[in-house]
């Protein structure tokens, strides 16, 4: 490298030094603050823009894992899969055999995500009382519950919770709207 | 359909978003025994009563008819307390007492009622008496006329003055409204998007216990009816239901799912620690204390299907009392504690109300109709209120013990159940 190059290359550096003082400050700005994104939105190609903001160290290297990846995929897919009630017989709170899979499907869900909480809400068709119903969607709930424990479900995870006959799935008077009503609704807290 | 500019209230209710009550009139007799002797009454209207906002005698007159126990004959308009009446003259006229009374504002604004009884047949002065009351409580005063009338020609107290909550339901919109034992006067406790059940008054009329799934599950809490201060009583892991009272109102009784299954514990009335009073492998639910607080009535169905059972209010051996069919449920202790009221699931599948005299087991049915729910005694056990379906909507209706003179609330479009009657106070 010839002196004059290297004095030409230097001048280069200060310009871009001074270019980059010159850059205004905004001192009525807030600070930055520290980005809390997953690390797997950082390391993703084309975020290096922001890379000094952020924070990310610029010697990090992160892994994608394929093998967890897929393993969410599949519980997403296996989530979505589920049905989300569980019928039950007139004046019956056993859960059906028919429903053995949907609770082992649940229960792999809720072992491989311990941080995940389900409210089991069960529900009565609105023929007898509204107490009486209230603690017979209660059994149904409870029933559910005990059938994911003895999957391997922490009881943490699950609060069994009835709405009696207060909230139908189906309005209606007559068998067809009942047999819908005799539920247990597995939803996500 | 007539298209008519709601009143500025209602509009400002529902423009807010807040449930507007159905339109409704009092408790109708819809039933009349025959065969039933009638007292013969005059009940002139109250001087100055018109000025007042509440015509009393309207009031008073339709109280006695509606019990069923009343005939009225036509009183003269200008009569009063101070009224010197010829009482033979009456008796001649077929009545065998005479009401008459006024209504004047006093200097600070209030209103004193007065009222006289005379009895006709012995011809003699019953009760003066004068009421100083605020004007809204006017209605009110009228009621306290009525039940002395009641007292002093049955022999029993009456009813007329004392309260009655219920649960309306307009679509998604759930109101706690407490009126009148006439149906008249009704004022929302509470307005909720979510479902209220079981609201029991406490002992001195001044608070109610009910369960709100406001949220996402059955909660027990207490609400001051005049302060509309409201606390949660109880909250545990799983549903929270079916609150009583115990009589001297430092406690309640409820149904709590806590530890599994649905079972009865004890609770103090401000708050705190539940004592278990049940241990089945059983539902128990629905408790209800009798008036001198020594016993709790409650459904289990640890024969197989719910029946009634009685155990001491501290928990223990429990025995069955219902034994009629195979679904007897939500029982009403009456106040001399002899009998019970009740639902019972008959053959074909209707839910009817009974009554069981605990002494000698007989058990009788009061109704015709096929959806009865949730009786509930008034405070002198002559009367029950319930709910049942007619018209497609749940009504609420009152009955005598012998089923003979029944009284139904004139709703439209809204469903109105889950009846408590208030104690006599307020």
């Amino acid at each position: 490298m010839t002196p004059r190059t290297s004095t030409l290359l230097s001048t280069l550096a200060l310009a871009a030094v001074l270019a980059g003082c010159s850059s205004p400050v905004k001192l009525d700005e807030p600070a930055p603050v520290e980005s809390r994104e997953p690390a797997s939105a950082a390391s993703q190609p084309g975020a290096g823009a922001g890379a000094t903001a952020t924070g990310t160290p610029q010697s990090q290297v992160s892994t994608v894992d394929l093998e967890r990846q897929r393993a969410a995929e599949e519980q997403a897919r296996l989530a979505a899969s589920l049905p989300r009630s569980l019928y039950f017989d007139f004046d019956s709170y056993v859960v059906r055999a028919e429903d053995r899979p949907a609770l082992e499907g649940y229960a792999r869900l809720l072992t491989a995500q311990t941080g995940r909480k389900m409210a089991l809400e069960g529900h009565a068709d609105e023929r007898g009382g509204r107490e009486y119903n209230l603690a017979l969607g209660q059994k149904r709930a409870e029933a559910v519950s005990s059938a994911l424990e003895l999957l391997g479900v922490n009881r943490s995870q699950l609060e069994a919770v009835s709405f009696g006959e207060e909230r139908p799935a189906d309005p209606g008077h007559d068998e067809a709207a009942w047999a819908k009503n005799r539920r247990v609704d597995l939803k996500d807290r | 359909m007539s298209r008519r500019v709601l009143p500025r209230r209602q509009f400002l209710a529902a423009a807010s978003g807040l449930a507007v009550l159905p339109a409704w009139a009092q408790f109708r007799v819809e039933i009349a025994g025959i065969g039933m002797r009638q007292i013969p009454l005059a009940v002139a209207s109250f001087r100055d009563e018109l000025s007042s906002g509440v015509p009393v005698s309207e009031v008073v007159r339709a109280d006695l008819l509606r019990s069923g126990l009343f005939r009225l004959i036509e009183a003269p308009d200008a009569m009063d307390e101070r009224s010197q009446p010829v009482l033979a003259d009456w008796r001649a006229r077929g009545a065998d007492a005479l009401v008459a009374g006024s209504v004047s504002r006093l200097a600070d604004g209030r209103l004193d009622v007065r009222h006289k009884l005379w009895d006709a047949v012995k011809g003699e002065e019953l009760i003066g008496r004068s009421q100083t009351v605020l004007p809204a409580d006017l209605r009110l005063a009228a009621h306290r006329v009525a039940d002395e009338i009641h007292e002093n020609l049955t022999g029993e107290r009456g009813v007329f003055s004392t309260r009655i909550t219920y649960v309306v339901q307009q679509g998604p919109r759930y109101s706690l409204v407490v009126t009148d034992a006439d149906g008249e006067n009704a004022q929302v406790a509470l307005n909720s998007p979510d479902p209220i059940i079981s609201p029991a008054w406490s002992p001195d009329g001044k608070s109610l216990a009910y369960v709100s799934f406001e949220s996402r599950k059955a909660v027990v809490w207490v609400q001051d009816t005049q302060t509309g201060q409201r606390r949660m009583l109880a909250n545990f892991r799983g549903s929270n239901s079916a609150p009583a009272w115990a009589p001297d109102g430092n406690s309640l009784a409820l149904a709590l799912s806590r530890d599994g299954l649905t079972q009865i514990y004890s609770i103090p009335a401000a708050g705190g620690e539940p004592q278990r009073l049940t241990s089945s492998r059983a539902i128990d639910t629905e408790p209800v204390y009798t008036a001198d607080g020594q016993q709790i009535y409650f459904v289990s169905d640890r024969g197989g299907g719910p029946q009634i059972y009685r155990m001491p209010a501290a928990g223990g051996r429990a025995e069955r009392v219902s034994f009629d069919g195979d679904y007897n449920i939500s029982p009403s202790v009456s106040p001399d504690g002899r009998s019970l009221a009740y639902i019972s699931r008959v053959s074909g599948g209707a839910f009817k109300l009974m009554t069981l005299e605990v002494a000698s087991g007989t058990v009788r049915t009061l109704t015709s109709t096929r959806d009865d729910e949730s009786p509930s005694f008034a405070p002198n056990g002559r009367l029950i209120v319930y709910s049942t379906r007619a018209d497609g909507r749940d009504v609420l209706m009152t009955t005598t013990l012998d089923g003979r003179i029944k009284t139904r609330l004139l709703t439209s479009g809204a469903d109105v159940r889950e009846p408590a009657w208030g104690p006599f106070g307020r």
